[in-house]
């Protein structure tokens, strides 16, 4: 058995393990074990690392690490708050009359022709080192005309063996600004930015001409020098102070400038990218960042793995030491003053697979995970006061949760062109609000978001300006306040409101014919069916016939942008928090139908209109929250929107994972957090012990299943040779028997 | 056998224009380019002069197979279709539409899918044929009919629970090897013993069976009954007769997949993790990213037809009887 066990499983484990200790199932090299790595992963790859074209969350939490916009939110504090990155101090809005005197801070919006932002970063700062500043004895560049022979054995950035870095400079924050522009860059800011920017519709159209004019003589990959192009909106004023020109007023570009939009891109690694044959390498911008910030990307393969290390010229920064009264208490505050970044390297491993990437967590590969629905019950229970927690099985691990409401919402909007729950008349507000009561989100949250979000009140989310909690604020058309908390009409309010809409228990008073409504949802697998037989229940209470339409993401698109769609779900996650940023989403003029925008459901109210465009110029203020609440009575009236759920994110984390506070609108908080290395090999070591007898048990099955059929083989065997051997079969005429 | 070889590969040149006209209808009746594009540039802020920008700049602005607004040959030439398949014929599979170099990711996902689907292909073979024997020589025993048992068994299981199981079993429960992921060099072999040996038993029920088949229907013909009466043993007959003439129909079956095998598996290496081919055909579908798509199917029909090729020319190997013309 032993010698059965040496040389056919021996080999086998040999191959496992490529070094003792090492548990055999640990996907990473053994030489890691223990280092200050942080071990995360990724499902979907990213299509952009441009600062300028990527806009996915997937995407900002690589992009967030590696480049330095001028600003950023503070970690710890809420509700969420901006604070200098790179900036020497916070800048100051200055507003400017049509003469061009400047005006007064409390100046009526109206009068302000524009607004200057005068930014001054903070000398010393430096890029992490890249191939594109690499320059001879000579001082000149030596990457920046590479020829076809140069590249023959470059396949990736790191090919390039010699590095080079530079001071971050004014210059770097303007020339990103000017890419916003770029004909050939497709940045997803750059119709909203143009109305803001001053002159960037104008440069857009002037690069388009440039390009054009290069294409002729240098080909359309040509290095188009931004530089000799200048934007009234985006000028250096001296090496560390640039000024952005804003048409009129926007408080919320300052939320603007903490994404990577408005990071610093060198001029030399544009000019660097731009050379032949690069881009036939996959060797981009696009996929090679080149940031200021804490971390830098040392490996790309988004099909298998990328690795951010900590940048060595990164300028430094103290971990903060103010928080939240509670942070203290959770630990959070123990690192406060000491510099960071605290992990060495961030490994992202592709697992496009929940089950195999829920395993890794559990076995310890990787630090953090989120909740799929399949594992929720495995992962959370509830206690009797209904606070969500670990299961004992997630404790006896060491596991946490930790949970925040995220600044999104999803919900159900009415088509407002439709003729049967669209318009602002009587009978089809009353309509939409006898839906509101009856689709019971708390019933939804529960069934199918696992307790994970909360019934929404109106469109904005909760920790963003604007937003009551408790009794004040209460949808009235959809709850009453009972017992210090909302309780939601009972459905007879609903039916009185649906006979009151012309539409007595479901049906049409006029017709006699029964109310049927369409939901336009897009194409769905088996597992939905569930929800959306829910959602016709709740149509049901008040005998509406509910129709689904399903369809798939693109023409569910197309139909609601042609305004084709009666009833369908969508959601929204917060660009900053502005309540400015989900109002805007009920505003007339951002009709999907017409001005292509950001209103699916084609709400047009002229008092909220005129109310939004006084509110989204106004700071933070009590005059402010008043009209917000305004606003908000009228949109529960209307009831464009069934206003659905706050999701809240749960997140799973290792007892070495240090420094945790989730925050849905910072991105760069790799930076902050700390791991534990030594517990964590201590844990993997302890939790992923091969178990061999199962192997053994098999292996024996085997050779037991083999004996009798080995014998009964013999056997016959020798039964042949046994009937060739025997006189009968010698004798004449035998075989013929 | 060369002008048979030269007037299959001529055959195959319209056999292609037709997958990539399939191809190209049904990818099209599902997504517009405006769908591309606005899948490319995200759902938040997409102007429709961006979504005009992005298909210029990929050519999708041009009619799709009729441009009526051009003369001559051009009203064919200058459209979406000819535009995009014409560069395939000579391997110019273009960029994808996140602006990637197709080429270059097939070069570099091909190994790590052989790196499963050979070992996958070898060893099943062997094991197949090795357990369909062992089930011919006991034909209408136990051990046959349960093997046979088995093998249904085993064919009735989606090939999704083999993986999920096994990962389970084996990487969870066990901790004997990673549950996913994949690496370069020798540390590709820890990651690739789990998919390679559930590769293995997914396909082991229908393959072994088939074979079975194959060599019980062999055993029944003239030949071996006569060298059974000349007193051969069992294990000769089998593997010296049985085994050598029921070659033509395995080869049938194995040889066409030989080229395929650089495809790899869609399911399997999304499981797994493994930077394959088959990974980047179902990220290109899900993506909606045409280019993508028509290079891995223009390449799927090509890998195809070389392997019914290959399995005619095997033929003339392994049956002397057979001539190509």
């Amino acid at each position: 058995m032993k010698a059965l066990f040496k040389y056919l499983l021996a080999p086998l484990v040999a191959l496992l393990s490529a070094c003792s200790g090492n548990p055999w199932n640990n996907p990473y090299p053994a030489a890691d074990a223990g280092k200050n790595i942080l071990y995360s992963a990724f499902a979907e790859r990213p299509k952009h690392l441009d600062p300028v074209q990527s806009y996915s969350s997937n995407e900002i939490l690589l992009t967030a690490q590696i480049y330095e916009p001028p600003l950023q939110y503070h970690y710890l504090k809420r509700p969420y708050m901006l604070i200098p990155a790179t900036v020497a101090k916070m800048p100051v809005a200055q507003y400017f009359g049509k003469n061009g005197a400047q005006l007064p801070d409390d100046v009526d919006a109206t009068q302000i022709a524009y607004t200057i932002y005068e930014i001054s970063i903070k000398p010393g700062i430096r890029y992490q080192p890249h191939p594109a500043f690499a320059r001879n004895e000579q001082g000149q560049f030596l990457y920046h005309d590479l020829t076809a022979g140069d590249l023959t054995e470059v396949y990736k950035l790191a090919d390039l063996p010699h590095t080079g870095t530079r001071e971050l400079t004014a210059e770097d924050y303007v020339f990103e600004i000017k890419r916003l522009a770029h004909p050939r860059l497709h940045s997803p800011i750059l119709g909203l930015m143009s109305d803001y920017i001053v002159g960037l519709k104008e440069y857009s159209a002037t690069l388009k001409a440039a390009a054009e004019a290069q294409d002729g003589q240098q080909g359309s990959d040509a290095y188009l020098d931004l530089n000799s192009h200048p934007l009234e909106g985006a000028q250096v004023v001296d090496a560390h102070t640039y000024r952005i020109k804003i048409k009129g007023k926007y408080p919320q570009f300052m939320y603007w400038l903490a994404m990577p939009f408005f990071a610093p891109i060198p001029w030399e690694a544009e000019r660097f990218y731009t050379q032949k044959g690069l881009a036939e390498k996959n060797i981009t911008l696009d996929w090679y960042p080149v940031g200021t910030g804490p971390y830098m990307l040392t490996e790309n393969d988004p099909n298998r793995v990328m690795i951010l290390d900590k940048n060595p010229n990164f300028h430094g920064e103290a971990y903060p030491s103010e928080g939240m009264p509670k942070d203290e208490q959770a630990g959070l505050l123990a690192d406060a003053g000491k510099p960071m970044p605290f992990i060495d390297r961030v490994i992202f491993s592709r697992d496009k697979e929940s089950i195999p990437r829920w395993n890794k967590f559990l076995q310890g590969y990787y630090d953090a995970s989120g909740i799929g629905s399949d594992s929720f019950d495995q992962a959370v229970q509830l206690t009797g006061q209904g606070e969500a927690t670990v299961t004992e099985a997630m404790k006896a691990q060491g596991i946490r949760l930790e949970t925040e409401v995220a600044t999104s919402t999803y919900y159900m909007g009415f088509n407002m062109l439709d003729p049967v729950v669209g318009g602002l008349s009587k009978p089809a507000r009353k309509l939409r609000q006898a839906i509101s009561i009856a689709v019971d989100y708390e019933e939804y949250v529960s069934i199918f978001a696992n307790g994970r979000g909360i019934p929404a009140q109106g469109p904005i989310a909760p920790g963003i300006f604007g937003h009551r909690d408790g009794r004040e604020g209460v949808n009235p058309v959809v709850y009453d306040w009972l017992h210090d908390r909302p309780q939601r009409k009972p459905i007879a309010t609903a039916k009185a409101l649906l006979a009151e809409a012309g539409y007595p228990n479901g049906m049409d008073a006029k017709t006699g014919a029964p109310l049927v409504l369409y939901f336009d949802v897009t194409a769905r697998g088996a597992d939905d069916k569930s929800s959306l037989d829910w959602m016709r229940k709740q149509f049901q209470k008040l005998n509406i016939q509910l129709v689904v339409r399903s369809t798939d993401y693109n023409r569910f698109q197309d139909k609601i942008r042609k305004g084709n769609a009666q009833i369908f779900e969508w959601g929204w996650n917060a660009d900053y928090p502005d309540p400015e940023n989900f109002l805007i989403l009920l505003s007339g003029a951002e009709r999907k139908v017409d001005n292509d925008g950001q209103n699916s459901a084609n709400y047009d109210n002229p008092e909220y209109n005129r109310l939004f465009e006084r509110m989204k110029n106004m700071e933070d203020s009590p005059e402010r929250q008043k009209i917000i609440d305004h606003m908000i009575d009228i949109l529960r009236h209307d009831s464009p929107w069934l206003w659905g759920y706050h999701p809240k994110d749960y997140g799973l984390y290792h007892a070495w994972y240090g420094n945790v506070k989730p925050n849905k609108l910072s991105n760069n908080n790799i930076k902050y957090y700390r791991i534990d290395g030594s517990l964590r090999e201590q844990k993997r070591r302890e939790w992923n012990e091969p178990v061999l007898w199962p192997a053994v048990l098999g292996l024996l099955a085997l050779v037991a299943s083999l004996v009798p059929a080995i014998i009964a083989y013999r056997r016959r065997e020798q039964g042949t040779g046994t009937r060739q051997a025997s006189p009968a079969a010698q004798e004449p005429g035998a075989g013929n028997a | 056998m060369l002008n048979y070889i030269i007037r299959r590969m001529l055959y195959a040149i319209p056999i292609l224009i037709g997958v990539n006209l399939i191809t190209f209808t049904l990818f099209f009746v599902v997504n517009t380019p405006d769908d591309m594009a606005r899948m490319q540039l995200g759902i938040k802020r997409v102007t429709p002069e961006a979504i005009e920008k992005w298909k210029h700049e990929r050519g999708y602005d041009k009619p799709l197979m009729f441009n009526d607004s051009e003369e001559g040959a051009a009203k064919f030439t200058r459209t979406i279709f000819f535009e995009k398949s014409a560069a395939m014929f000579v391997f110019d599979f273009g960029r994808a539409d996140d602006g990637r170099d197709i080429a270059h990711e097939i070069k570099a996902r091909m190994l790590p899918s052989l790196a499963i689907a050979l070992p996958v292909f070898l060893l099943g073979l062997i094991v197949y044929i090795t357990f369909a024997l062992v089930m011919a020589f006991f034909r209408a025993t136990y051990v046959d009919f349960w093997g046979v048992v088995l093998c249904v068994a085993l064919m009735s299981i989606s090939s999704l629970f083999y993986i999920i199981g096994g990962q389970f079993l084996i990487s969870k429960l066990w901790h004997l090897v990673p549950i996913s992921g994949y690496g370069g060099g020798l540390d590709a072999g820890k990651f690739l013993v789990l998919p390679v040996i559930i590769g293995v038993i997914s396909g082991a029920g229908a393959n072994t069976r088939w074979y079975r088949t194959i060599f019980l229907e062999e055993m029944g013909k003239d030949y071996v009954r006569t060298a059974r009466a000349k007193g051969l043993p069992e294990s000769i007959v089998l593997f010296r007769h049985v085994l050598r003439n029921a070659m033509i129909p395995i080869l049938t079956g194995a040889v066409v997949v030989i080229p395929l095998l650089f495809l790899g598996s869609l399911i399997a290496e999304s499981f797994f993790g493994i930077p394959g081919l088959g990974s980047y055909t179902i990220d290109a579908i899900n993506s909606q990213d045409f280019a993508v798509v028509r290079a891995m199917v223009f390449l799927g029909s090509l890998l195809y037809i070389i392997g019914l090729i290959l399995t005619d020319i095997s033929y003339t190997l392994v049956d002397p009887r057979i001539r190509l013309e």
